[in-house]
């Protein structure tokens, strides 16, 4: 029997992976993991964020590897994640435990503690540097030494471990309704998948690792007109915080410290209405939380809005629909399924052909 | 750091989940059943959920064939056999005789499915109802209470509209009686395949996070109005140009320098079938890979 070949997909696919590793060296430069983990700070904590993995180094490999496209490196790092069990819970984390390294609030001008502004392109102007392109190691070196002297006789005159929430002042004010603590074990939404309506575990979990851009967008609309929203930063904090497991006879004291994380936590108050019985109505602080991985502010702050539309919203406002924000933020199944379109569609086009023609030859009748 | 690839990639945990979720699906045909959908080194989109069933699945014994649009040398079919491969080692084969797992987008093979096989089919929308209503919540109840007149409605306007129900790939069908399903972005002509399947159809929506069966020997049904009946794609009086094969799907193509359109079958490895039967020797291209 004579045998028909078949080709195409296999060499083209190999031939556009060459092209690929082409397109990434051919100008003989590399870029090492260890200057992407220093110098990118700001990228590589977007995706570890918008990964759900927290890993500087992978995160790092992950950009090289994608030349430093957002949405690629963070597929290949959840796609990663897939590969690893699941081994360990870490104990709840209480976030006045945070080695703070910045803390703002706009609520009130004299937080006990103090502001703290940190590291933040807040307040440089937006002028390009030239003096950045003949940077010297050495010039590097000496501005550090100098600044670390500083530093270290600065620090000796502050803790910055346990400062003072802003909620609690709040609270001792009787200006937030008292929240009884729920202490249900959380879902957790890589392991299940949600199921509406969710609960707010659910929801803060899918809007921490929701999209930067997308995340802020959203929260962009809601304050803007779609959601009416006016909330106010109570406080943003930057720092570390310890994890911790648990051993098996579940004794605190025995925990295993597992490292710390960088996270970016905002607590923003939104005023609300709470009817009376006389139909009158009180005003009241509701709170709107947000947390991401590494210093990224925005979308910590846009979290923490999108929290509190999702939490109390009336429904009127797409931001205040959870399936309309939960199921369109992810990164990767937002940018998977419109990138799917570039995938052949002969078969469903042939059939709406069929179709179309059909209904002419019906309407000619 | 460098971690060994485990077989079939997943862990042995989140393999177990999904074929949790399989059982369950089988034992309610056409029911979506929730799955913790993982994320895939291939796009949300592009056959996740498929991908997600063939791995959770497959053993070293199996043989599997991929299909993206009728063609196992379509690109996507190649990169998603590859990465099986890559994974388990197992064979992989082009003749649907031949696999014992067949995951494919958006087609049944034209040669009859057999007991000992299992197909797989990719989902991008498993949701039936949810171009009458874009809440999973509200579509959710929909399924439990029954109620399909949505769906109906949907056919009945397109008669009001077009004077005949115009509905593309992915026409709903009513699975042993009881759940309208998505039968994925299969043409009209396939749906019929699945009425009484030898073989298990597995769909899964990787993005959607959702996997649903039609077990064996299960009736399956396309929904239509008894005057306006259900049609497939007609390619009355068309035949192949390579194997001459009719009453098959077909591709339309177009001949640059004549500017005819000719047909050719959707099917690849069918149509080398035939043209091996007949032992014609011939080059075919897969232009979808161009």
């Amino acid at each position: 029997m004579a045998y028909v070949a078949v080709k195409g997909g296999t060499e083209a696919i190999e031939e556009s992976i060459k092209r690929l590793t082409f397109e990434r060296i051919h100008a003989q430069e590399l870029l090492e993991i260890k200057t992407i983990m220093a110098t990118m700070r700001g990228m590589v904590d977007q995706v570890m964020s918008e990964s759900s993995l927290y890993s500087e180094f992978l995160a790092a490999l992950a950009i090289k590897q994608s030349e430093g496209n957002m949405e690629e490196a963070v597929f290949l790092l959840r796609a990663h994640r897939s590969t690893l069990p699941r081994l360990y819970y870490t104990r709840v984390v209480e976030t006045d435990t945070m080695a703070v390294e910045r803390r703002i609030s706009a609520s009130f001008k004299d937080i006990p503690g103090g502001q703290i502004l940190g590291a933040t392109y807040d307040y440089t102007h937006r002028l390009l540097d030239f003096d950045l392109i003949d940077e010297s190691k050495a010039e590097m070196k000496d501005w550090l030494d100098q600044f670390i002297g500083e530093e270290v006789a600065a620090a000796k005159e502050s803790n910055l471990s346990l400062l003072p929430k802003v909620v609690d002042y709040l609270r001792k004010e009787q200006l937030l309704s008292e929240v009884p603590d729920d202490q249900t074990e959380p879902i957790d939404v890589t392991k299940q998948s949600i199921q509406f309506p969710t609960t707010r575990a659910e929801r803060l979990q899918v809007l921490t690792r929701g999209q930067t851009g997308a995340v802020t967008s959203l929260g962009y609309a809601a304050i803007r007109g779609y959601g009416a929203i006016h909330p106010t930063v109570g406080e943003l904090r930057v720092g570390k915080l310890p994890l911790t497991i648990g051993n098996l006879s579940d004794d605190l004291e025995n925990d295993y410290y597992i490292g710390d994380i960088k996270v970016t936590e905002v607590e923003s108050f939104v005023p609300i209405s709470i009817p009376k019985e006389n139909n009158t109505e009180e005003i009241e602080f509701e709170i709107g939380y947000g947390i991401c991985y590494g210093q990224n502010e925005t979308k910590a702050i846009a979290m923490s809005i999108l929290d509190q539309s999702l939490e109390l919203g009336s429904g009127v406002h797409p931001t205040q629909d959870e399936e309309f924000v939960l199921l369109h933020i992810d990164s990767v199944e937002s940018s998977g399924f419109i990138s799917h379109l570039k995938l052949p569609h002969y078969v469903t086009f042939q059939s709406k052909l069929d179709s179309i023609r059909k209904i002419k030859k019906e309407s000619e009748k | 750091m460098q971690l060994k690839t485990h077989f079939a990639l997943f862990d042995e945990g989140s393999k177990k989940e999904i074929r949790r979720a399989i059982l369950k699906a089988v034992a309610i045909p056409g029911y979506q059943v929730p799955f913790a959908s993982r994320e895939m080194p291939i796009a949300r989109g592009w056959g996740t959920g498929g991908l997600q069933l063939t791995l959770s699945i497959i053993g070293k014994q199996d043989v599997l064939k991929v299909i993206d649009q009728g063609a196992d040398e379509s690109v996507n079919a190649v990169n998603i056999q590859k990465l099986v491969n890559k994974t388990t080692g197992v064979a992989t084969t082009i003749e649907t005789g031949e696999a014992t797992i067949i995951q494919s987008r958006h087609r049944i093979p034209e040669v009859p499915l057999t007991e000992k096989q299992i197909m797989v089919l990719q989902v991008p929308i498993p949701e039936p109802l949810r171009w009458v209503e874009p809440s999973e919540y509200k579509t959710k109840k929909l399924h439990a209470e029954n109620d399909y007149s949505g769906a109906w409605l949907m056919l009945f306007e397109q008669i009001m509209k077009y004077g005949k129900t115009a509905t593309n790939a992915d026409h709903p069908v009513l699975v042993h009686d009881r759940y309208v399903m998505a039968p994925s972005p299969i043409p009209r002509f396939d749906n019929t395949k699945m009425h009484q399947s030898e073989a298990l159809i597995l769909l899964g929506a990787g993005r959607e996070k959702k996997v649903y069966a039609v077990p064996p020997y299960t009736n399956v049904t396309s929904l239509a109005f008894d005057d306006h009946p259900f049609e497939v794609e007609s390619f009355d009086g068309k035949h192949c140009h390579l194997c001459q094969a009719t009453n098959v799907f077909m591709d339309e193509l177009v001949n640059q320098d004549t500017g005819e359109t000719y047909y050719q079958c959707n099917d690849t490895s069918y149509c080398l079938a035939e043209l091996n039967e007949h032992e014609h020797v011939l080059e075919v291209a897969v232009e979808h890979a161009r």
